[in-house]
């Protein structure tokens, strides 16, 4: 499997299935695990770091989800390809910067990728589509039971596995839904929910994580601490809470169609209408209309639009993918002139 | 306040700068100061921030310099980046690092799943931990029954 393999798939956390997925888009989880025989990437030296890569490549691809996986290193990538990663949510922000033996292997369907060599020697991760953390859950905890076995995980009976940074130490576990929610923006309740989310132990995020705006009106919900919990608990209770902010966004969904019906049709509409009708348009703009018409989608206010198109298109009219797709750099005007073709062609 | 490069905008920025050893203070507008490439870091520094927290712990009164024997991070550079050279660094600052993690994660005690070779006695040890945690809950809720079982239970893993 090659990367440009990829951009003729349909990401994971895009397809549009799975529970709940009119609003809960993906589930995801990551462990951050460490070889005990090796220092932390970040201070260890170019030999070291190195040798831990080579080591854990080779127990990797021994994995069966991973056999036909896609291995790359990032210091092999152009700038491009890694931007192309990022966006499909399959590298972090952080394995992207510095040319020091890093690497990603990702499984066929893109559910599993495996960071080496990132802040922590391992950070695993599956994403799932829908509201499914039960599933990713089992699946992550298969493949570390498996990995543990050829590999000497770094840990201390009290303070669990052991990672560069104390914020993830215990359990190293980063379990995160990815939520649309339109309707809680519009009617200014969003605010008052995040509010009360930290003093329940959880951070909200934009769409590409840390320190990234919620564009699109998606947010990413997750647990704060790792220590002192079980993973179960820890799942459970990011399970709770968000189930909740689901039920809100679904009243407020058949409130708006209730008391402010017109302006909702005409948000929605107007949106669909200028996402057909552009020849120039940049990703921010693109972000916020595809929103209202996934909200169309999902209400059947807009039949003929297809949920999954639209979550394609959420993707696609990203920078590097826009690039991917055409084959070549494009500068911003190329690229804002590009995306409304593109979009225009996808709803047709 | 005046900016001191413009002589125009309020100063917002304040910067002290050593020059020739003397201490030279400026007070810039905001324009001014990202024009001089002062400003706000673009992430926001988890690292200074860890840093800050750590300062409660270090010992006021003698600075030893400690410095892990297997991969040579001393604690000042975990201060400096944020983040832990090795595995073994846990073990060298534990002094300091256990108030730190406390702070952080309101947790002292690992609860969860176990590496395949982490020795029986180890999580036997970790899992009446935990069971003695579940004790002091039921107690607390004067949950009489369930506290008896957490007992016998506890008991039986002694054995």
């Amino acid at each position: 499997m090659t990367l440009n393999n990829l951009l003729s798939q349909s990401s994971e956390w895009l397809r549009g299935t799975g529970a709940d997925s009119q609003i809960v888009i993906s589930s995801r989880i990551r462990l951050a695990r460490n070889l005990s025989d090796f220092s932390f990437p970040q201070w260890a030296d170019k030999k070291e770091r190195k040798e831990a890569l080579s080591l854990m490549r080779g127990v990797l691809f021994k994995i069966k989800y991973l056999k036909n996986g896609l291995f790359a290193e990032l210091d092999g990538l152009d700038v491009l390809d890694k931007q192309f990663l990022l966006e499909r949510h399959l590298i972090s922000r952080e394995q992207t910067r510095g040319r020091n033996c890093k690497a990603v292997v990702i499984s066929e369907k893109e559910i599993i990728s495996v960071m080496l060599n990132e802040e922590d020697h391992l950070r695993i991760q599956v994403l799932q589509s829908g509201f499914n953390l039960s599933d990713a859950w089992r699946l992550i905890n298969e493949l570390d039971e498996q990995l543990e076995q050829k590999l000497n995980y770094a840990f201390s009976p009290q303070w669990g596995y052991l990672t560069a940074c104390p914020t993830n130490v215990g359990t190293g576990l980063r379990a995160s839904l990815m939520l649309h929610l339109p309707a809680l923006v519009m009617s200014k309740q969003i605010g008052n929910i995040l509010q009360t989310l930290s003093k329940l132990g959880i951070v909200a995020r934009g769409l590409y994580g840390e320190g990234t705006e919620a564009s699109g009106n998606f947010f990413q919900f997750s647990n704060q601490l790792t220590l002192g919990r079980s993973e179960e608990d820890i799942i459970d209770n990011l399970e709770r809470v968000v189930r909740q902010i689901v039920n809100y966004e679904e009243e407020r969904r058949k409130l708006l169609l209730k008391q402010k019906r017109e302006i909702l049709y005409n948000q929605i509409w107007r949106a669909y209408g200028v996402l057909k009708n552009s020849y120039f348009i940049n990703s921010g703009e693109t972000m916020n209309l595809l929103s209202m018409v996934r909200l169309g989608a999902d209400l059947s206010i807009l039949k003929d639009v297809e949920l999954r198109k639209v979550n394609e298109l959420f993707l696609l009219t990203q920078p590097a993918h826009l690039q991917k797709i055409e084959g070549k750099k494009l500068n911003a005007y190329q690229r804002d002139v590009k995306r409304a073709e593109l979009i225009r062609e996808r709803l047709k | 306040m005046v900016c001191d490069i413009c002589h125009k905008n309020i100063a917002s920025v304040h910067i002290t700068e050593i020059v020739n050893d003397k201490m030279v203070e400026l007070h810039l507008c905001e324009q001014c100061a990202q024009q001089k490439g002062i400003g706000l870091p673009e992430d926001f520094p988890l690292a200074n921030f860890l840093a800050g927290l750590t300062d409660f712990e270090l010992p006021k009164v003698k600075k030893v310099e400690l410095r892990c024997p297997n991969c040579g991070m001393s604690y000042e550079d975990f201060r400096k980046i944020g983040r832990l050279g090795c595995s073994q660094c846990y073990q060298t600052f534990k002094q300091n690092l256990a108030p730190l993690l406390k702070r952080i994660q309101g947790a002292e005690q690992h609860i969860g799943k176990f590496p395949h070779y982490a020795d029986k006695t180890i999580k036997g040890e970790i899992e009446i931990k935990g069971l003695q945690r579940k004790l002091n809950k039921a107690i607390q809720e004067e949950n009489f029954e369930e506290a008896a079982k957490i007992r016998d239970k506890i008991r039986e893993m002694k054995k």
